[in-house]
């Protein structure tokens, strides 16, 4: 037990690696094995996150001190060496991860998995990168987690093919190259001044630094924000989102949910270690640029007339909402705004799922035929025979779902109700947080200075969201499901709509456990609060010895 | 050497951009491994420029005197890069022959501009 928990960290790395590169040397027609090896292999990933919140809680005192456990790879020590570290978030967001993965795993059986090669090898190969990214604490080592994860999700972008996906790729591609050179020069240049990658030191000597030495290091740190916004889809490095989005296939959509999250993430990290030493990170631009990121998003949600672009523009809502929290500089707001990381990603997952099966509400939509009219070229590339017609009904497998119109209607119902922040579910309790939050960060009245605070703007952001969200999906919902021209009954299948119902059933679980998840949230929120415990762990000093 | 690589960094960067910026797919990816040569050299001077100092410290030699030598996380961090690079390069080369196949222009848009 003691030793699988010292491995615990690098499970969540090194298990889809296997299963990823396993997967690659059975052939494609062996549906039954591959299938089993990537379920098993997501179950145990979600046993491992699972087991890793658990750990990283404060009921199970003593095995991670102060809730941080530290993986030195090779037995390399920090600073020589590279380390994973394990702390609340970080342990989160794998959760997070694994939830969404199994869910767009099980949804892709029905017929995603077979619309190009590779894709169970993908997708797990996107976790190595996901879960790296989120958990280790090396500059550089994260620059290693963006490509594998970028890699991976280029490739899956392209998964089933189409004019209109390869040309979004394009723009995909060249966008996050780019990002991924600012990053480079980020890091280069943080490293030319630090004499180091490893983030706990970073944060220690970033406080130790001579004045020219600072602004350089500055500078390395804002062009690092560039390619982590970027990332996270902050306005305006964020115009590639929604054509991406909406170009790729519904499961790879609802992964992405989370892949703009790690720009969130590293932010977050960034400006919780390097906190009382005034970088770029969390600074005020942070927070105006977050509410025109929200603002660019509420425009695009009501200028939306498909789903899966409505449903990309809310996701960039949901980045900027989180940002804006973490550039308020107020600590009260980042339990609130974790809490809606939480039930945002979930939902807009959820919605992305939603809107595959949705699609086909209406007889020979445009958009299937036209991503139908090429068969993958990487089938003819690796000669595995003839693809399948993807939209043939015949071809599908499982057991089809009574009340299938009802069903979808019903799950519509649910992710509006999270994504827009209506009672009674979870995107509620964290919209109300957040305005709570920002309210009591408001200068009392009467007090000095300017009786109208910045965080008017965020408040009337969040619920001007919430309004705009609730008008285009009802306009989007209307026609999706009341007009009755060219509608049809779809069929759904139990291993498309169980993902969608696992999501929504969680959001659910988050708004009935609101109490627990927001104790964890609000002791993650306060270790970021307190990087020195991060640091003194992650360096090995002993208490007061540090920094 | 300074002004040299300094010169050379810019002079790489700048036309990368201009590039990158451009409507052909062929200038973009010229662009961006103009771009990528001068982040990676960039990522090298960071390590300080120094001639004549090995990153390798000299096994033979009894006490080590760190002065003499170069930093070596750079230059691995270079190599990192470059294969990075070179591998996302290669895969953005096959979305650009594909997207040219589909579309049947050259241009980012997939259409020619409307005149």
């Amino acid at each position: 037990m003691i030793g699988l928990t010292r491995h615990l960290p690098v499970l969540p790395v090194v298990l889809p690696l296997i299963t990823g590169a396993v997967l690659l040397l059975l052939a494609e027609t062996r549906r039954l094995p591959r299938l089993l090896i990537t379920l098993s292999s997501m179950l145990a990933q979600l046993a491992t996150a699972i087991a890793m919140v658990w750990i990283t809680s404060d009921l199970v005192p003593g095995i991670w001190p102060e809730g941080i456990g530290v993986y030195a790879i090779g037995d390399w020590r920090a600073p020589v060496g590279i380390v994973l570290v394990v702390d609340r978030l970080s342990a989160l967001m794998v959760l997070v991860n694994s939830i969404l993965a199994l869910a767009s795993v099980v949804y892709s059986i029905g017929r995603w998995d077979r619309m190009g090669v590779h894709y169970h090898s993908l997708l797990q190969f996107l976790l190595v990168g996901l879960n790296g990214a989120f958990l280790t604490g090396d500059l550089f080592n994260l620059f290693v987690f963006f490509e594998i994860l970028l890699a991976a999700s280029y490739a899956l972008l392209l998964h089933g093919g189409g004019p209109q996906r390869t040309k979004m790729s394009l723009h995909f591609v060249a966008v996050n190259l780019t990002a991924s050179f600012a990053f480079l020069l980020g890091v280069a240049m943080i490293y030319s001044v630090a004499g180091t990658l490893n983030m706990a030191e970073i944060a220690v000597r970033w406080r130790a630094m001579s004045a020219d030495d600072h602004n350089i290091a500055e500078a390395g740190a804002a062009i690092l924000s560039i390619a982590f916004l970027v990332k996270a889809a902050g306005w305006p490095l964020g115009f590639w989102l929604p054509g991406a989005y909406h170009a790729a296939g519904a499961p790879i959509a609802a992964m992405f949910a989370i892949t703009t999250k790690v720009g969130v993430y590293a932010i977050l990290r960034a400006s919780s270690l390097l906190e009382d030493a005034s970088t770029p990170f969390g600074g005020v631009w942070l927070y105006y640029l977050a509410l025109a990121t929200m603002v660019y998003g509420i425009v695009g949600m009501l200028a939306s007339r498909q789903l899966t672009r409505l449903v990309a523009f809310v996701v960039i809502l949901s980045s900027g909402t989180i940002l804006a929290a973490v550039g308020s500089g107020e600590r009260a707001m980042i339990a609130p705004a974790l809490y809606y990381m939480l039930g945002s990603v979930f939902a807009t997952a959820a919605f992305f799922l939603l809107t595959g099966m949705a699609e086909r509400l209406r007889q020979a939509p445009a958009r299937l035929e036209e991503v139908a009219v090429t068969p993958p070229p990487t089938y003819t590339a690796f000669a595995v025979g003839e693809p399948p017609d993807p939209y043939s009904p015949d071809d599908e497998v499982g057991v089809a779902l009574p009340a299938a119109t009802a069903f979808l209607g019903l799950a519509f119902v649910f992710c509006a109700l999270l994504v827009t922040g209506l009672p009674p579910l979870a995107g509620f309790i964290a919209k109300f947080s957040l305005v709570a939050a920002a309210i009591d960060a408001l200068p009392a009245p009467g007090s000095s200075g300017s009786s109208f605070g910045s965080e008017w703007l965020l408040i009337i952001a969040l619920l001007g969201g919430g309004l705009a969200g609730l008008i285009a999906l009802s306009r989007v919902g209307m026609r999706l499901f009341w007009s009755s021209a060219g509608r049809q009954t779809p069929r759904l299948w139990i291993s498309e709509a169980a993902p969608v119902a696992f999501l929504i059933l969680i959001c659910v679980a988050l708004t009935v456990a609101a109490g627990p998840a927001m104790t964890y949230l609000d002791s993650a929120a306060a270790a970021l609060d307190r990087p020195e415990a991060y640091i003194r762990n992650v360096l090995g000093l002993d208490d007061g010895a540090g920094r | 050497m300074e002004i040299v690589v300094a010169l050379a960094i810019g002079v790489l960067a700048a036309s990368g951009i201009w590039l990158l910026l451009r409507p052909r797919t062929f200038q973009v990816i010229i662009g961006m491994s103009l771009l990528a040569y001068a982040v990676n050299l960039f990522i090298f001077a960071m390590g300080r420029l120094r001639v004549d100092s090995p990153p390798i410290v000299d096994a033979v030699s009894g006490a080590v005197d760190l002065a003499r030598y170069a930093d070596p996380v750079p230059q691995a961090l270079v190599l990192t890069a470059i294969v990075i690079g070179f591998a996302t390069t290669a895969l953005f080369l096959v979305v650009i022959i594909a997207t040219r196949g589909m579309t049947g222009t050259d241009h980012v848009d997939g259409h020619e501009r409307d005149l």
